[in-house]
């Protein structure tokens, strides 16, 4: 484990979380309610459950004063392990210790009463948060300031914008003295202004030796603020160490995800759709296409295990993804030959019709004499060129007389 | 950064230092703080405790022109339903001296049990959005809900004390002393339901369904609209007698009517009351011990579920 501090300070820093062997089970329930949860009671209720390892073996020691990303792609145990840190979910095995008093920032003004004022949920969610009513009478004016609300401080948060609500709720967690601050993906809410003052205040904790932890999207951000840099895949820790390598080897992971990946999800089958490709007439793979033009999909099919009657089909999606055009085998009446070996099949459409912007292309292969499936999302992606004169995946001539 | 900035955190790191390590969260598998560990926690909340009362009271009729009058109307109109229809229409006020007053008291109470209960159940989640943001001791949501529930029912037995002055018969005798231990039964036995529903309801939302309707049959199993002596007349067998008598909410009802009914002090009552309401105070804590350990183990996961 690389432990780097970009912030100097003249003491020891002493560790503040621990983290050892964490690992965290979901379970999935497909039935929630008490009829369905005695009708598939014992050994069947069994199956009604999914299990997954949202976090798994997870060991991290935070000194204080550092600032820490956590960066991973949607569902990575990122956030999990956020709010494990903050003690809102109990690891399934491995401990977490910890000291400092810690504030969480996660989904902000959650904690609010809609019907109580601004003032009023100050102070509930100040104690909260651990203030004593004392303490928050002393930070109350700097909240005030900071949060900008003003006047509406003593209406009713029902009636707050959302803006306003959340940088209440912001302004209350950066006052209340916090050790440790965890923070979730908040940091892009409110007016540029307001983000200027949270980035400032977070400058400003990070000189005062506090230990903040961030989970965030905006890697430039992570970059800029972040003294190391934790990278989470499928509940793991792939790497802890200094941000530029550690968002390089984010954006690996994240490439190594994009197009043309298969889903995880698809089990036992016989067949798999390993890529796709655009060709034109020409059969080079071009970077735009004119309407009108032959686009081919080359698909090509791989053979995990022969199988006799099968079929495939695409759909090509806008780009606010809506249905352009799908079709299959069966609507086609094409008899494909037994799948023996992998094979490329190719898939060929005129593209008159479609208006200009970007397409992306789905392609499923199923088996009809066995019941197996695969498919491919956004496997392939193409751009009709043109003018954009209409909204909507068709193009037709529009006047106005 | 700044020059102040080795001080500042210096004195932090030197505070952080001394402080031990502690496990997050609640009672998990490891033991923190051991078998006191949870009570000293909700101790160190009693401040947020109270606001979240205050907040629970506040919500509830904040926007409403009468305010607090309202935790009055409920209780006054079913008052007034059982004195006219079940007292006189039925005829269950010819054999009870001043019927007013025993339906009140015995409302009072099971009011207050109820309130506790279905309060407390559905006080984990309408508390979501704390519970998923933040942790804090989560027994904090049903004792706030059963304060502000002893909240309403002070109001309610103000209301009672007051009744009882204007008709000319003040609670100013013996029978005043079955007024705590009844007290006691009904919080005790209505806050361990409420732990063990609140954090079921959190996995099985029929939970709360199901407690609406056992708190009302519960309701009609307890003397407080007919006599006890009714159900020792018709029923004879001794057994079931004891049974139904045993009931802890219908001792703490018999005792609010001992306290409050003061024309009641020359009916027959069943034998030893205070014992049996001590009894069943002890078993009430035992089961209040059992299902705050439940609910501690069931916690853990409430933060997923939600």
């Amino acid at each position: 484990m690389t432990d780097v501090t970009t912030h100097e300070f003249d003491v020891p820093a002493p560790e503040v979380i621990r983290v050892a062997h964490v690992s965290k089970r979901f379970t999935v329930r497909k039935d929630s309610s008490l009829k369905e949860r005695v009708v598939t009671l014992g050994r069947a209720g069994r199956q009604h459950r999914q299990d997954f390892w949202g976090l798994s073996d997870v060991s991290l020691g935070i000194s204080a004063g550092t600032t820490i990303g956590l960066i991973g792609h949607n569902g990575s145990g990122k956030s999990t392990l956020l709010k494990v840190l903050g003690g809102i979910i109990q690891p399934t095995e491995g401990s977490v210790t910890q000291r400092g008093r810690v504030a969480a920032l996660l989904e902000l003004g959650a904690g609010f009463h809609p019907d109580l004022t601004g003032r009023e949920n100050v102070y509930l969610n100040g104690s909260v948060l651990g203030l004593s009513t004392e303490e928050v009478d002393a930070q109350f004016p700097a909240i005030l300031d900071f949060s900008g609300v003003g006047d509406f401080i003593d209406t009713q948060v029902k009636f707050y914008s959302s803006g306003m609500y959340v940088r209440l709720a912001f302004a209350i967690a950066v006052h209340t003295d916090p050790d440790i601050l965890l923070v979730d993906e908040v940091l892009a809410v409110g007016d540029e202004q307001f983000q200027e003052k949270c980035l400032a205040k977070i400058r400003e904790f990070q000189t005062e030796g506090r230990t903040i932890i961030i989970v965030s999207h905006a890697l430039d951000q992570i970059k800029s603020l972040c003294d190391r840099v934790v990278v989470m895949d499928k509940g793991k820790l792939v790497y802890d160490g200094i941000p530029v390598t550690a968002i390089e080897r984010f954006r690996k992971l994240l490439a190594d995800n994009a197009v043309g990946q298969a889903r995880p999800d698809q089990i036992s089958r016989a067949l798999e759709i390993r890529s796709v490709e655009i060709r034109d007439h020409r059969r080079e793979g071009p970077a735009q296409l004119r309407a009108g033009e032959e686009v081919i999909l080359q698909v090509d099919v791989e053979m995990l295990r022969p199988i006799e009657r099968w079929a495939i089909g695409f759909s090509v999606d806008s780009s606010l993804g809506q249905i352009a055009l799908a079709s299959n085998t069966d609507l086609l009446d094409v008899v494909l030959d037994p799948l023996d070996s992998s094979r490329t099949i190719a898939i060929s459409f005129t593209t008159d019709g479609l208006a200009p912007g970007r397409y992306s292309v789905n392609v499923n292969a199923s088996g009809i004499s066995e019941p197996t499936s695969h498919g491919l999302m956004n496997a392939a992606e193409f751009e009709i060129a043109g003018d954009v004169r209409s909204v909507g995946p068709v193009a037709t001539d529009v006047r106005i007389a | 950064m700044t020059e102040a900035t080795p001080s500042a955190a210096g004195a932090r790191f030197a505070r952080i230092a001394a402080l031990p390590m502690r496990s997050i969260g609640a009672i998990g598998k490891g033991s923190t703080g051991g078998f006191f560990g949870p009570f000293r926690e909700i101790a160190d909340h009693r401040e947020m405790l109270s606001l979240l009362v205050k907040r629970d009271l506040k919500a509830r009729y904040k926007d409403s022109a009468l305010g607090f009058l309202w935790v009055l109307a409920r209780p006054l109109m079913q008052l007034a339903i059982y004195f006219v229809v079940l007292g006189h229409f039925l005829g269950a006020a010819r054999g009870i001296p001043d019927f007013a007053i025993y339906v009140f008291a015995g409302l009072t109470a099971m009011g207050l049990f109820q309130e506790i209960l279905v309060g407390g159940t559905g006080s984990i989640l309408a508390n979501a959005g704390l519970v998923k943001k933040v942790y804090v001791p989560r027994e904090v949501f049903p004792l706030a809900s059963t304060g502000a529930a002893l909240f309403n029912f002070g109001v309610q037995l103000v209301v009672l004390v007051v009744a009882t002055v204007a008709i000319g018969k003040p609670p100013l005798h013996a029978g005043l002393i079955y007024f705590l231990p009844a007290l006691a039964l009904i919080v005790v036995f209505g806050l361990a339901l409420a732990l063990l529903c609140g954090a079921i309801n959190v996995y099985l939302r029929d939970t709360q369904y199901l407690v609406d309707v056992i708190t009302m049959l519960l309701f009609w199993a307890s003397p407080v609209v007919y006599a006890w002596q009714m159900v020792k007349q018709l029923v004879n067998i001794p057994w079931l007698i004891e049974l139904y008598t045993n009931n802890p909410l219908t001792l703490a009802v018999l005792g609010f009517q001992r306290a409050f009914w003061v024309a009641g002090d020359a009916v027959e009552w069943p034998g030893d009351l205070m014992l049996r309401m001590l009894v069943a105070l002890v078993v009430g804590l035992i089961l209040l011990f059992v299902s705050h350990r439940v609910f501690l183990r069931l916690q853990g996961n409430f933060a997923q579920e939600l």
